[in-house]
Parts: structure tokens; C-alpha cells; sequence
């Protein structure tokens, strides 16, 4: 199962390859990393999809990431009411007569061309990781020359619904 | 530092040297406490060591002839002191020589501060001479580890790796020095009174008692209690309050390998140690239990055989400091994070009613009786539980006993009976060959007055028998008694038993002259073939003021039994009567 675990850490030398060789030594499968600096100095947040066997499996993560002193705090928000984002770069094989009809493709998906050149097209892209799925599908067949996604980063949204309605967020990875 | 430099005439002069990076270091470790130094110089570690021969009163410091000697050393030091061990050791080679003491002191919980040269920071990744990722290759077996880049942040970096290393579960961390840091002049005058600033390291040392109230109404209802005591007993000091409750409450009480002497091991209640080579009662009470409450252990693999068959119907609770040890091999019914000694003390507060279990106690008695660890005694040939027997009877079992792994550490943990904690020195974990003499060396360094018996192999000693100089060097008697059955005995005996006896590699069919080995050391060598020679051998060996190394020749077909064979459950012990 597909897991979202955030982890606020400490900006210290070495923390990223110290939470990646532990996740990695341990045998947790990492599908996606993402990290960044938050709105508090010398913190960063690390956004990590893992592919985990059990709940059991899925404790010793959190439990073991929470041992390693740099790490300040870890949630496992995958069933929590939360807003998860990713970004892509698709460079696609392209000329000017099929602009228009890339143009037309992409735009239900919100995302844009950020670069033009005689044979190619790059496009951005930003959202669930299942719509930036779905876009690929649909441009793969022009012939996908490049392509870069920078992995889930997500965190709770500011309220949490009082009651469940069920439907876990985790269906949001697949 | 700072005042005895100011006290002392000569030291004022010195005074006017400049002060460096290594300075700092130095006297950070002074406001720490350390006495004991344990070190080995190189080129990337010169300025720390320059910095210890102008303190050279301020510690005891001790050279080992290999890193791996002075780490093992530290690890003895710090299991019998309950202080950190200390160890400098220079980049590259130096700093990779340790690596097998940094993870043995990892897996068993030791509080070890390791200072590692390093190269200088402009060389740093150009694999320049004696360069290694140190923090890189330590990352996975530290509990934590830093490499200093600011020298100002040198005295906030001692005081957060003491604190860290020591307070819950205890481990090894990892200061590397690159030589410029050093060899840097500072003007910065030191500040002993660091504040700690760790937000993500909070130990939980106080149980939850909504926790340990669950457990004292699971005792309260108890038909088959059994108490597993860990090491975790050892490190919070709590041996007199299990003593305590496990007398209250009549629970019979089984312990892993490392926390022998937590508990009496004489006392009634006592079973013996469980696991691979435990004993039948032990195993067989884990196996037939209805509440299993461990204290301070790991549900190490060796202790648990097949997990199934693992206290297959117990409700288990699970007593430990650090969280992520708890559901992380046996799911825990009763998860309760803190202190063993808090813990014991929190339970011993809450009403528990006299647990019913007088049939149960009736049967451990029985099984005590009816299957006692044994061997065959031969008439005069050696064997190795008759000399740890030995060894037991002459040293009134009051001795600090270290030993390597296999099977020598095997019938020492059988038949070596520990009554008092913090007298047995084993490598548990990553069972470590040449773990044992070295250790013994810093055992005996932190207690002086105490017998500090090596038991060692004849293949582990020979991996860090350099060491004996140190002996000489620093007027240790420590007494090396190899069981020497010209084997890697452990290795030969699953070889005989899984791999139809096809010795691979596992019979050393020349071996030194260990008694001139030991006098070229200036250390007095005995060799003993027959138990004739080794009880007339005991007054020699015991004694003697200095240090003794004795050949003691056993039998090479010996095993150690009882046994569970790997991937099977405690209930399938084999050997468990002659």
C-alpha cells in the first residue's frame, strides 16, 4: 500500500542521505521524495510516497525515521484530509502545426507551455499525481523526449473534515 | 583545563601557544568528565593529538596496537562503567578500523563517543590521502554522527554527542574533525555551560501509567507469567527492583544473553538464559506463557527462533526506552515506552492481585529438575564447560567475564552463573570475534580492584592478541583464558550438524605457541592439557598479581547444547538431555 509520510527535519549537513540510506538499509520501498525549506528558518519538510507491505511495516517507518535526531516531526497523512501536488516537465516532439492541437489537449488540465522550439514543446504541468498520470497518457503519443517530475509534496489542509466520509486520500496515489 | 593551566607554572607558559580547534576539543571532553582515553594517532588526527600530549595529566591514555583494540576497549570501559567510552582515532584506515566497534556498540546499546580525523576541509571529496566518507560509512551503525565544519560549534557538538550517547537508549556518536578545524587558531574563550538545543530528540523516559496499569491487571490474571529481562535492566540500573517485583509476584524469570546478571542468576525464580542455546525450562516457558512481559530486551532473532512459535499464546508487554524497538519483531499487546527502572518502579505501585499460578511455578521447578543443562565429562581431556565451571568455582563467580563469540561464549553464558549485574561483557548482537580480550582491557582499566577474566576462543583471540601489549604497558592483570579446541568451534559445529560435516575453512591445523607468544609480551603463558594441569593451574592463574594467558587444550568434537536449530521454534530443542 501506498503510503504519504511528511517529516520535518532540522537543516543539517548529511540529514536528506542519513532519513534515505535509513528508509533504503530498512528495506522501505520509496516511490517519491520531495523536499524543501518551510515557512520556519533552518527547517525543512520532506514529503515521501512509500510502498509499504502492512501497518506493522508501516509503523517501523514512522517509529524509525522519529529516531534519527535531526527529524523534528513525522506524520503519516495519507488518511487525512490533505492537499498533495506535484510538478511536472514534459518535453514533447512537436512543430508549429501541431501546437494548436497540443494547446488543445492541455489545457483542461490547467498546464502550460513554458518553451518552444522548432521540433519540441515543453509543457508544465501541476496536481495530483493521477491527473499528471493522465496527461502523460495523452501526450505519449507525439513522442515524449524528456520528462521530469519532481514527486509528491503534500500536507494536511488547514481543516480537517469532522467526520470521514470514507473515501481515504489514498486512493489519490493509485 | 583553563585552571590548571592557570595553577600550574609550566602549563602557563604553554598557555602562550596559540590555541586550536584540537584545544577546544580537549577541553570540551575535560568538562565532560572523561578520564579515559583510548587512541591511535595519524596523519589527519596530529593536531588532536598534539592537543592531548600538552593535556596528557588530564587523561589516562591508553594505545591500543589496532583500532579495532581501542574500540573494543572503550566498549569494555563503557559496559562496566556505565561511563562513555572515548576514542580518537585518525581518517581513512584509522576511522574504517573502528567500523566494527561502532556497529557492535550500536547493536548493543554502548554509550561510545568516537572522534575521527579527517582531511583537511579544502581536500574533502577528492579522495585525497587517508580520505574516507566517514559520515557516510558510519550513517547506518551511529546513533548519530557530525562532522565539525565551524569550530565555534565544537564545544555545542561535544555536549550534544555526550548527551546523546548517553541518555535512553544508549549508543555510539561519531565526531568527525577535519585536520584544518583542528589546527585552527581560536581566539574563543571556552564556555563549559552549553544549553541544549535538540527538539528531535526527546527520550521518554517515564511510562505511560495507563500502560502499566493494563500490564498489573494482566499480571493480576496471569496463569503463566514469565518475566524476560534485557539489557535495557543493566543500562537503567533497575536490577533491584525486578529482583523486587519479580519476588512480589512469584514471576519465574528468564533473561536474554546480554542481560545475564540483571537478574540473580542462583535465585529460585531464575531459569536460566533463553534462546539458541538456552535452557529447556526458559525456552519452554516462552513457549507455553500466557503473559510474556519483556523488560529491556529486542526479540532479538537468536532469542526468538521461528517467530511463531514464539510465545505463540501469550499477551506480551513490552517494557522499552526506545519505541521503534517495540512491535518490531513480536507485536505487543502492552506497548510501554520509558525507563526499565521507571517502569518497575511504576509498576510496583499499582494493586495487583497475587497471580494464581502455583501449578505453573510447580512445572518450571519440575522442568529445572528434570533438564538441567549438562555435559559429558571425559576422564582427563578438557572440555569447555568443565573449564568455564572452573573458572566459575575459582573465581566465586564475582569476576568480570568477557568473551568473543561462538561457543566458548555459549558455555560461559551457561556455566558462568551471574548473580550481580554489570560482570558480563559479551558481544551479543553482532557477535564479534576478537571482541572479548580487548574488552577485557577496558573493563579492567575502569575497575582496577576486580578479576577480569578474558574467555576467549583460540580464533578471536588470535584476531586482536597485539593487544597483550597493553597489559604490560599499563600493569593489567587481566587473566586470558583461551578454551583453545584449535577450531573455529561455533563454525565447526554447525558445519558438523548442517552441512554434513564438511569443515570448510573451520580447523586451524597450526597454531602459535601461545605461551611465547604471551612472554614475548612479557606476560605469563600457561598451557594446560589434562583437568589435572588446569586444577593445579588455578592458584597460579588467580593468584598471581599480573597477567596470566592460558592455553587451556579442549576437545575439538565438543558442542553446545542444548540447541535450536535455525528456523525452528522453542518448543523444538534438540540435545536437551545428554
Amino acid at each position: 500500500m501506498k503510503r504519504i509520510i511528511t517529516a520535518t527535519v532540522r537543516n543539517r549537513s548529511g540529514v536528506l542521505n542519513r532519513v534515505t540510506s535509513l528508509l533504503q538499509r530498512r528495506q522501505f520501498n520509496i516511490e517519491s521524495i520531495s523536499v524543501g525549506r518551510t515557512e520556519t528558518e533552518g527547517m525543512s519538510k520532506m514529503t515521501f510516497v512509500v510502498d509499504v507491505e502492512d501497518f506493522q511495516k508501516l509503523e517501523q517507518v514512522t517509529k524509525q525515521l522519529n529516531k534519527q535526531i535531526d527529524v523534528i516531526k513525522v506524520s503519516d497523512i495519507t488518511d487525512k484530509a490533505i492537499v498533495a501536488r506535484e510538478l511536472a516537465l514534459i518535453k514533447i516532439v512537436s512543430n508549429s502545426q501541431l501546437r494548436a492541437e497540443v494547446q488543445g489537449i492541455i489545457e483542461p488540465f490547467r498546464a502550460s507551455i513554458i518553451d518552444v522550439s522548432k521540433d519540441s514543446l515543453s509543457i508544465q504541468v501541476t496536481g495530483k499525481p493521477e491527473k499528471i498520470e493522465a496527461l502523460i497518457e495523452l501526450l505519449r503519443p507525439y513522442g515524449i523526449k524528456e520528462l521530469a517530475r519532481t514527486g509528491v509534496t503534500a500536507f494536511a489542509r488547514g481543516q480537517q473534515p469532522s467526520i470521514q466520509d470514507g473515501s481515504s486520500y489514498s486512493s489519490l496515489l493509485g | 583545563m583553563e585552571r590548571t593551566h592557570k595553577q600550574d607554572p609550566q602549563a602557563a607558559t604553554e598557555r602562550k601557544e596559540p590555541r586550536t580547534g584540537a584545544d577546544l576539543l580537549v577541553e570540551s571532553l575535560i568538562n565532560e568528565g572523561v578520564e579515559t582515553l583510548f587512541g591511535y594517532p595519524g596523519g589527519a588526527a596530529l593536531p588532536i593529538f598534539d592537543a592531548l600530549y600538552k593535556a596528557q595529566n588530564a587523561f589516562d591514555q591508553i594505545l591500543a596496537r589496532h583500532e579495532q583494540g581501542s574500540i573494543h576497549a572503550a566498549e569494555g570501559y563503557a559496559r562496566v562503567s556505565g561511563k562513555p567510552g572515548v576514542v580518537v582515532a585518525t581518517s581513512g584506515p584509522g576511522a574504517t578500523n573502528l567500523v566494527t566497534g561502532i556497529a557492535d556498540a550500536m547493536i548493543d546499546s554502548l554509550p561510545m563517543i568516537i572522534i575521527t580525523g579527517q582531511v583537511a576541509q579544502g581536500v574533502i571529496g577528492t579522495d585525497a590521502f587517508q580520505e574516507v566518507d566517514v559520515m557516510g560509512v558510519t550513517t547506518p551503525i551511529t546513533k548519530h554522527n557530525y562532522q565539525v565544519r565551524d569550530v565555534k560549534q565544537l564545544p555545542r557538538i561535544i555536549r550534544e554527542a555526550f548527551h546523546i550517547a548517553t541518555t535512553g537508549r544508549p549508543g555510539p556518536v561519531l565526531i568527525d574533525m577535519p585536520k584544518d578545524i583542528s589546527g585552527e587558531i581560536i581566539e574563543e574563550s571556552f564556555s563549559p555551560n552549553i544549553e541544549l538545543d535538540l527538539p528531535g530528540y526527546q527520550p521518554n523516559t517515564k511510562p505511560n501509567p495507563l500502560q502499566t496499569k493494563k500490564l498489573a491487571d494482566a499480571i493480576s490474571n496471569a496463569k503463566k507469567p514469565v518475566l524476560l529481562t534485557g539489557a535495557g535492566i543493566l543500562f537503567a540500573k533497575a536490577s533491584e527492583e525486578v529482583l523486587e517485583f519479580a519476588e512480589k509476584y512469584s514471576i519465574p524469570v528468564t533473561s536474554t544473553l546480554l542481560g545475564l546478571g540483571a537478574f540473580p542468576g542462583n535465585h529460585p525464580l531464575f531459569m536460566g538464559m533463553a534462546g539458541m542455546h538456552g535452557t529447556y525450562t526458559a525456552n519452554t516457558a516462552l513457549y507455553e506463557c500466557d503473559l510474556l512481559i519483556n523488560i529491556g530486551a529486542r526479540f532479538d532473532d537468536r532469542l526468538t527462533g521461528k517467530l511463531s512459535s514464539f510465545a505463540p499464546n501469550a499477551t506480551v508487554a513490552h517494557i522499552d526506552i526506545d519505541p521503534a524497538e517495540i512491535g518490531k519483531n513480536v507485536p505487543a499487546d502492552i506497548p510501554i515506552v520509558g525507563d526499565a527502572k521507571a517502569a518497575l518502579i511504576r509498576l510496583l505501585t499499582h494493586e495487583i492481585t497475587q497471580p494464581e499460578h502455583d501449578d505453573w511455578l510447580v512445572r518450571i521447578h519440575e522442568n529445572k529438575e528434570n533438564f538441567p543443562l549438562w555435559f559429558n565429562k571425559p576422564d582427563q581431556d578438557m572440555i569447555g564447560q568443565w573449564v568455564i565451571k572452573q573458572v566459575h568455582e575459582a573465581t566465586d563467580g564475582n569476576a568480570i567475564v568477557t568473551t568473543d563469540v561462538g561457543q566458548h561464549q555459549m558455555w560461559t553464558a551457561q556455566f558462568y552463573t551471574f548473580n550481580k549485574p554489570d560482570k558480563w561483557v559479551s558481544s551479543g548482537g553482532l557477535g564479534t570475534m576478537g571482541f572479548g580480550f580487548p574488552a577485557a582491557i577496558g573493563a579492567q582499566l575502569a575497575k582496577p580492584d576486580e578479576t577480569v577474566v578474558a574467555i576467549v576462543g583460540d580464533g578471536g583471540f588470535q584476531m586482536t592478541l597485539q593487544e597483550l601489549s597493553i597489559l604490560q604497558e599499563k600493569g593489567l592483570p587481566v587473566k586470558v583464558i583461551i578454551v583453545n579446541n584449535q577450531a573455529l568451534g561455533m563454525v565447526r559445529q554447525w558445519q558438523e550438524k548442517f552441512y554434513s560435516e564438511r569443515y570448510s575453512q573451520s580447523i586451524f591445523s597450526i597454531q602459535p605457541d601461545f605461551v611465547k607468544l604471551a612472554e614475548s609480551y612479557n606476560v605469563k603463558g600457561l598451557q594446560v592439557k589434562t583437568q589435572e594441569e588446569f586444577i593445579k593451574a588455578i592458584p597460579e592463574i588467580f593468584d598471581y598479581e599480573g597477567p596470566v594467558v592460558v592455553d587451556a587444550r579442549v576437545l575439538q568434537q565438543e558442542n553446545v547444547f542444548p540447541m535450536i536449530a535455525p528456523g525452528t521454534g522453542l518448543n523444538e530443542m534438540i540435545g536437551v538431555k545428554p
